[in-house]
This record gives C-alpha cells, structure tokens and sequence, in this order.
C-alpha cells in the first residue's frame, strides 16, 4: 500500500487546499489588523506577569535582566529589542511594534515585550 | 523475512541522522523576518519520505526521535514542549490527510507546514500566558503553507528518485 508515490505531486485538491489556507490567513490577518489600535505603554512580562511597564512616547533605553539581558528601547512611539544575550537573538529579529497587542518574544529568557493600550489609548481620534 | 528488522533499525538510524542535519542546517540559514514559531521545516522534507516511503508508525518513530534527539542537544524543555506538538499535530493531520487519498504530497505537507505553525503558537500561547501571540497566526499560517508547498514539491521529487530504493 505504502510502497507506490503517487505519480501526480500535485493535484486539484491541493491546488484547493492551498488557496483555502491562503484566504483563511488574509482574512485572519485583515480581521485582525482592522482590530488593531495604537498603543500607549510598554510592558515588559516575565513568565506572564507585568514586571515593568513604560509609556509608550517617552523615548528611552531600558536594560530588562530576567534570566539573562535584553537591550529594550523605545523610540518614535515603537517599541524594540536591539541586543540580547540569548543563544538564538530572535527577539532582536522580531520587527519593531508599536499597535496595541502586539509582542516581541524572548523564550530562552521568557520575557515577552507587549504594547497594551494604557490609559485612555494615547489617540485624539481617528479620521480615515 | 528474517533481517527486515536490521534493515528497518539502519534505515531509522539514517533518516534521523538526516532529519537532525536538516534541523540543523535550518538554524543556519537566515529569514528575511522573523515571527515566532516560523521555520522552513526542513526535517519535514525525511518525514515525509518516511511517511510515503515506509509507513505511519515509522514516520512517526523518526520524527519524534528526531525531535526529542534535537531538543537534548540544541534545545531545551521549552523547545521540546514546541517542537513536540508541532510534530505531533502535523504529523497526525499529515497521516490524516494522506488516508482520505484524495490529497497528493504537496497538499498533505501544506496541510503539516501549516498545522505545525498553528500548534507551535498555541504552546507558545499557553505556556507564555500570552494570548495576542494570536496576532501572529495569519503570518504563521500563509508562511506555513509556502514552506509545506516547498517542502511537498521537494519530497515529491525525491520519492520519484527514491522509487527503486530498498526500503
């Protein structure tokens, strides 16, 4: 039974499959981003607790040592991470952030960086 | 009858060999972007094999002793906990997919890549108690389906090559 490949690689039904997939994930991602909102803080969480938290619009440069060092800075009203000592640096990776929710992950030093919206969400109004 | 077990054991031994290579090799190359839990799958490429070549049980052997192999020597009890239900879910919706027969190769590692990157977020959700990890999830998804065509379009040619291999 398991012995023959199949001598079509791609069928039909993956050519369906993979446009289906495709759809699912934009119009996750246009749910998603039209839900988003700019955020007003920065907070810092280790093991799923806030252990510190910034405003958002102050620039500054924060050094965060939970299970090891993470260079935080906050400029221009984003939020990243620009040095770390973790074996794999992918929370130097991550791209910057700055709308309410979004995160930048540490896992060896289980640090998770989030924008929350704070108090009264930093905006006047929105005009589109 | 006799030396299918030897046989069998070498051809384990040499795939998660392989597997191990390309989880690796994975970590060298560099993506444009980085969202968590996102990677080519490259060791997909020997389960797959595995899973058209020799069977469910073996695919599943390979896998989780390259999974558990890779943790011990590069990873630690976070990256297991990912990597396992990654490779767990995958496989099984893989195993899934490939039983209805109507799916070929590339559909049924599309459907891995992108039940791998759905699950491996969820963990990471769970154990980060971090909920808008979500917001990561339409990336994971369209990024899992590329990597799935990739890799179903790869071990599609290498079944082809491999037809006339002795196991």
């Amino acid at each position: 039974m398991e012995k023959k490949p199949t001598s079509k690689n791609i069928r039909r039904n993956d050519i369906i499959l993979i446009v289906g997939v495709l759809l699912v994930g934009a119009v996750l991602f246009i749910v998603i981003a039209s839900a988003k909102t700019d955020g007003a803080r920065v907070d810092v969480l280790v093991n799923g607790d806030v252990a510190e938290s910034y405003p958002l619009r102050e620039d500054r440069t924060v050094e965060l040592a939970y299970n090891g060092h993470n260079l935080l800075r906050i400029e221009d009203g984003t939020a990243t991470v620009t040095a770390a000592d973790c074996p794999d640096k992918l929370c130097v990776k991550q791209r910057t952030i700055s709308k309410e929710g979004e995160t930048i992950v540490c896992l060896p030093h289980r640090v998770v960086i989030r924008i929350s919206g704070g108090e009264a969400s930093g905006m006047d109004g929105v005009v589109r | 009858m006799k030396n299918l077990g030897i046989r069998r054991i070498s051809f384990y031994a040499l795939l998660i060999a392989l597997a191990m290579i390309f989880s690796y090799v994975e970590t060298l190359i560099p993506l444009p972007f980085f969202v968590p839990g996102m990677k080519l799958g490259l060791a997909n490429i020997v389960t797959m094999v595995a899973l058209y070549k020799m069977g469910t049980v073996d695919a599943a052997v390979i896998s989780g002793a390259r999974i558990l192999l890779s943790a011990l020597l590069f990873g630690n009890a976070f990256s297991l906990a990912y990597s396992l239900a990654g490779g767990a879910v995958s496989l099984f919706v893989m195993i899934l997919l490939k039983k209805t027969r109507k799916f070929g190769i590339t559909g049924v590692s599309v459907a891995g890549g992108v039940c791998h990157n759905i699950a491996q977020i969820g963990v990471a959700a769970l154990l980060l108690e971090t909920g808008e990890l979500i917001y990561y999830l339409p990336v994971l998804i369209v990024t899992g389906a590329i990597t799935g065509c990739l890799i179903g379009i790869i071990g599609g040619i290498l079944l082809k090559k491999l037809a006339k291999a002795p196991f």
